[in-house]
């Protein structure tokens, strides 16, 4: 219906290829004919067919914006898409039907308890008596739905489970001996996390927290690279999602607060051989500094992978942009050529962005663990003077 | 703004995912292949170091040999040369005895043909004298034979008997 983001990746991708295939860029105006059947299906949405008027001129920010966005369906090419289950709690109990119901939002879906419709992707509950919202449920209604996020979540865990299981698996098959094949490319990945992200921010505790900043790191790093496909099952910006980031730095700050022991809580709220007036500053800042650590991971992962989708699509939109909806293909082609150029570097750079940002939030979570574990007695600096180590691991990254 | 706005339903399926797999990995992925590794990492350790400890243990044991071999190279020239010593030894000693010896029995060869050459020489000289006496019995025999001789020679006694 709409043109969709990844359509763009695969034009690109084909393109790569065949240069021709910037016929596709026609597409546009074939919705727009289908667009207009729909409309007039759904004549009495006054906001639907804003958009839909919108969407026969190609609007590169709409599309964009529609690409790193969760969807309740997964979008294969031209007018294939996978129909997701949706998944409502409303106040009278669960509602679930698959998301082609809203036929790509045009049509109001009919639940057990309610009927819903759905607008960019939100559902409410639709009244078709008075044919208008029904704020009261609305406001009730919460959205467990099986996103494409959350497909996607569940096929990078379905990755990490199948290849560290099979890597263990060859662990215990092999035990003693050199590591082969998966176990082999694995391996030094895995010794780089503990020797060179949790030993030194760690010292000797660093095993207990081994299993959080291992499946963190695979977990970022996999679901990176998964989102850099731009095919199904990849292509989801899934870790540009800021939900997704926001679980993972709630957890991050989770264990470093319940593993936080005195010298921590000390440092946070009278930091020693700090005057009290100095205190009545520093100790709001320390607070602060506390919550404002997880939440600065959040916003990092979140904006290093969505601007890296973001910038691959402006490149994208850029052929269709000059090849004017394939009234101007030399124009189309001539930019395809740098706009290919282009996102081929930035891809380069996304395959290393993908690894540094699970690195920078694996050496991140592992130095505020750090830092609540920390040992008192292993600061003879401060002992002596009374004053707080300058090496303190929390003061390096907050 | 739906950006940056977590959505509750995402953030669910996150949470039990993710703890889910976070227990799944540690228990089934993570706990055996840490342990393996540092098994390994310590077996690789111990087996290093076990090789630099035979490496030292033939390098000194190369030494012994050496050693020993030295010694025993020393202990056959010494060996050697004392034998050689015994027997020049030996040998001067053997050479000095048998110059004595022969020294001795020279000297009693000469003692034995001195005693034999007096007693000839004894013997000689009374043969000598008997001789001579027999030829002077027979002189004086045949001489005094005739009278006239004998008055000869009692005359010229007496002669010189009257000189005197």
């Amino acid at each position: 219906m709409r043109f969709n983001a990844n359509l763009t990746r695969l034009v690109l991708f084909f393109s790569t290829l065949l240069l021709p295939a910037i016929g596709f860029a026609y597409e546009p105006q074939e919705h727009e004919t289908t667009t207009t059947d729909s409309v007039t299906t759904a004549g009495h949405d006054a906001a639907a067919h804003g958009e839909h008027g919108e969407s026969a001129k190609f609007d590169p920010g709409k599309m964009i914006m529609e690409h790193i966005s969760d969807a309740h369906d997964w979008h294969l090419w031209g007018h294939t898409h996978i129909p997701l289950p949706v998944i409502l709690k409303t106040d009278k109990g669960f509602d679930m039907f698959m998301s082609s119901r809203f036929n790509h939002e045009t049509e109001i879906a009919k639940g057990n308890l309610y009927t819903y419709k759905m607008h960019h992707n939100k559902i409410v509950v639709w009244d078709e008596v008075l044919n208008a919202e029904n704020q009261e449920a609305t406001h009730h209604l919460y959205d467990f739905s099986i996103t494409k996020n959350v497909v996607t979540l569940f096929i990078v865990v379905t990755m990490l489970l199948i290849v560290f299981m099979n890597i263990a698996k060859s662990y215990k098959r092999r035990a003693g001996m050199a590591p082969k094949g998966m176990q082999s490319f694995f391996e030094p990945i895995i010794v780089f996390v503990r020797d060179d992200l949790a030993k030194p921010a760690l010292g000797s505790k660093y095993e207990k927290f081994m299993p959080y900043l291992l499946t963190v790191f695979f977990f970022i790093w996999f679901s990176n690279m998964l989102g850099l496909i731009p095919f199904f099952p990849g292509g989801a910006n899934f870790t540009g999602n800021i939900t997704i980031t926001a679980a993972l730095a709630l957890l991050t700050f989770i264990i470093t607060t319940i593993n936080g022991n005195g010298h921590y809580w000390r440092h946070i709220f009278a930091m020693p051989g700090v005057p009290a007036f100095v205190l009545i500053i520093l100790t709001p800042i320390e607070i602060l500094g506390m919550f404002l650590r997880p939440f600065v991971l959040m916003i990092r992962l979140f904006a290093n992978i969505s601007a890296g989708h973001i910038i691959a699509l402006a490149f994208y939109s850029l052929i269709f942009i000059f090849g004017k909806g394939g009234e101007s293909i030399g124009g189309g082609l001539g930019v395809s050529v740098v706009s290919i150029l282009f996102t081929v570097f930035m891809f380069a750079m996304e395959l290393l962005v993908a690894f540094l940002q699970a690195y920078v939030f694996t050496l991140l979570s592992a130095i505020y663990f750090g830092s609540a574990v920390e040992d008192h007695h292993h600061d003879p600096a401060e002992d002596f003077d009374g004053k707080p180590n300058s090496h303190h691991p929390a003061t390096i990254n907050a | 703004m739906d950006l940056v706005k977590p959505d509750l339903g995402l953030f669910f399926w996150m949470m039990v995912t993710f703890l889910i797999v976070l227990f799944l990995l540690t228990r089934f992925a993570w706990k055996p292949i840490m342990k393996m590794i540092k098994d390994r990492e310590a077996s690789i350790d111990d087996a290093l170091k076990s090789a630099e400890k035979a490496k030292a243990d033939i390098a000194s044991m190369q030494a012994d040999n050496e050693r020993l071999l030295n010694e025993a190279r020393r202990e056959r020239d010494t060996m050697l040369k004392e034998a050689r010593d015994m027997k020049d030894a030996i040998v001067a000693e053997a050479k000095g005895k048998a110059k004595q010896e022969a020294d001795k029995l020279i000297a009693a060869a000469r003692e034995s043909i001195h005693n034999e050459k007096m007693a000839a020489i004894t013997e000689l000289k009374n043969q000598v004298a008997q001789l001579s006496i027999d030829i002077a019995e027979k002189m004086l025999k045949r001489e005094l034979s005739a009278e006239n001789k004998q008055k000869e020679l009692i005359g010229d006694l007496l002669k010189d008997a009257k000189l005197n």
